[in-house]
């Protein structure tokens, strides 16, 4: 906690720096390196599954990517287990972003729900999951964000769950909106959740951001074309499913999160799936 | 060979500051109590100016070796010893945990952290280690370590502090870039695999 929230200027915008870049000279970049990559793979290069850390369009990168390779490491002892959390950690309630507050929030209630998998398709069970996001009109609880849209009093965005012993997640909260950043003039980001992951082992541990599906923001976000290849960049949106819209209440998205492949040699009490320390 | 293609990542993004860090979040013993150090350094770019917006987590065994497996690490009852931590840097780029030094989780072995780096402007984790400095025949003799070369193999060594704390710098870019780690050979896939 700590950070006092203040709100006062959160009229005061930055008038557009002359020096940034139009969308439209964003976008050729964009699509300069989306093209690159095209040619590299249609020569037999690498398919690549991962962000590039290396993504000029996006700014902030520039100074704040290694430059060296990755150097490659064997995972060692504490490297092939993971952190253990439970019903010490998380309240189920915490599960329900829309019910923090006394009121309702405003905005369009969803469901979002999915498993937690490895990367040989076993179920991450009892761990732990993390989401913050924007409100309904785009706005972060974070007094950094000064996006002049308002504050919802009766939402926070901010959720956390413990995953059942099938590797499912669940959160209800409120559909995100777009919101305007500084990277470029005129830079939106698509509506997101963030989400922080962990799996069975410290190797696995991933933040990422979940999309909805049919955004036209895509083709423009430097942050989410970091992710170069498109059946890669897919896996980020998640699936409307009718199947988990509960009537006259909210809607229902579908994701499912793979986390990288297993290191360790597995027990079979743990390749079973246990839940956390709670077994109800 | 994994049968799924891993979810990517994304940037943590610049407003994690109300949903990440929690009460205690980089106490992993309460300060000033018996066995604790101070794991402390900065985060710098390549520019060498301060990042205030990562988060950073370590996660290490108990100071006999052992890989605890005890939850609470989110609400912590100030008695149990989780392994685990986060923390945020401040506008100075400053990062500082309370812990205990690590020990080797098999005889002979380099005690270490191992660390997980997020911040606006990454696309993705990075993943890393943080070594005790003292164990001079375990370090030479450390699989990692002993794979990079000399002026490489620094930036993963803490430097021991008078008071018992441990010192321990992250540059995300640069000459002396700290040695960032790959533990799946790499985010590719054949192309028949997708």
């Amino acid at each position: 906690m700590g950070e006092t929230e203040d709100f006062s200027n959160s009229h005061v915008l930055e008038k557009p720096d002359a020096r940034q870049n139009t969308q439209r000279e964003m976008s050729a970049e964009i699509q300069a390196i989306s093209a690159g990559y095209g040619k590299s793979v249609n020569a037999g290069g690498a398919v690549l599954t991962q962000p590039r850390l290396d993504y000029p369009p996006y700014r902030s990168s520039i100074l704040r990517h290694p430059t060296k390779s990755l150097h490659h490491a064997d995972p060692e002892t504490i490297e092939l287990f993971s952190p253990a959390f439970g019903h010490q950690d998380v309240n189920p309630l915490e599960s329900d972003l829309t019910i923090v507050h006394a009121g309702e929030p405003q905005g369009e209630r969803i469901v979002v729900a999915g498993k937690v998998l490895d990367g040989d398709g076993r179920p991450v069970a009892g761990q732990l999951v993390e989401i913050w996001q924007a409100n309904a009109a785009g706005r972060y609880i974070h007094k950094r964000d000064q996006h002049p849209a308002p504050i919802d009093p009766n939402f926070t965005g901010v959720g956390r769950c413990i995953t059942g012993a099938d590797g499912s997640y669940s959160f209800t909260t409120i559909k995100p909106g777009a919101y305007p950043w500084k990277n470029h003039l005129n830079a939106w980001r698509p509506a997101h959740i963030h989400f922080s992951l962990f799996g069975s082992e410290f190797t696995q541990r991933i933040v990422t951001q979940m999309y909805f599906p049919g955004d036209q923001l895509f083709p423009l976000d430097p942050i989410y074309q970091s992710i170069v290849d498109q059946h890669a960049r897919d896996r980020l949106v998640a699936t409307y499913n009718h199947e988990l819209t509960s009537p006259e209440w909210a809607l229902g998205y579908n994701w499912d999160i793979v986390l990288t492949g297993s290191k360790r040699t597995w027990t079979e009490n743990e390749a079973l799936g246990v839940e956390g320390d709670d077994h109800e | 060979m994994s049968k799924h293609i891993p979810t990517p990542g994304q940037t943590v993004g610049p407003f994690f500051g109300y949903a990440l860090p929690f009460g205690k979040d980089n106490e992993l013993l309460a300060p000033g109590s018996a066995g604790s150090i101070r794991l402390h350094g900065t985060v710098t770019d390549g520019a060498g100016e301060p990042v205030p917006d990562a988060v950073l987590e370590i996660w290490q065994p108990a100071a006999d070796g052992s890989i605890v497996a005890e939850t609470g690490s989110l609400v912590r009852d100030g008695y149990t010893f989780t392994g685990w931590g986060r923390t945020s840097t401040g506008n100075t780029g400053k990062y500082t945990f309370t812990t205990v030094n690590p020990g080797a989780t098999t005889p002979g072995s380099a005690p270490f952290i191992a660390v997980v780096v997020f911040a606006r402007g990454l696309m993705n984790r990075l993943f890393t280690r943080v070594y005790l400095p003292e164990d001079a025949e375990a370090l030479t003799n450390d699989p990692l370590l002993s794979s990079l070369p000399a002026n490489r193999r620094a930036t993963l060594l803490a430097e021991r502090d008078l008071d018992g704390g441990l010192r321990w710098d992250v540059r995300m870019q640069g000459e002396d870039e700290t040695v960032f780690l790959e533990f799946d050979g790499g985010a590719t896939v054949s192309p028949d695999a997708r």
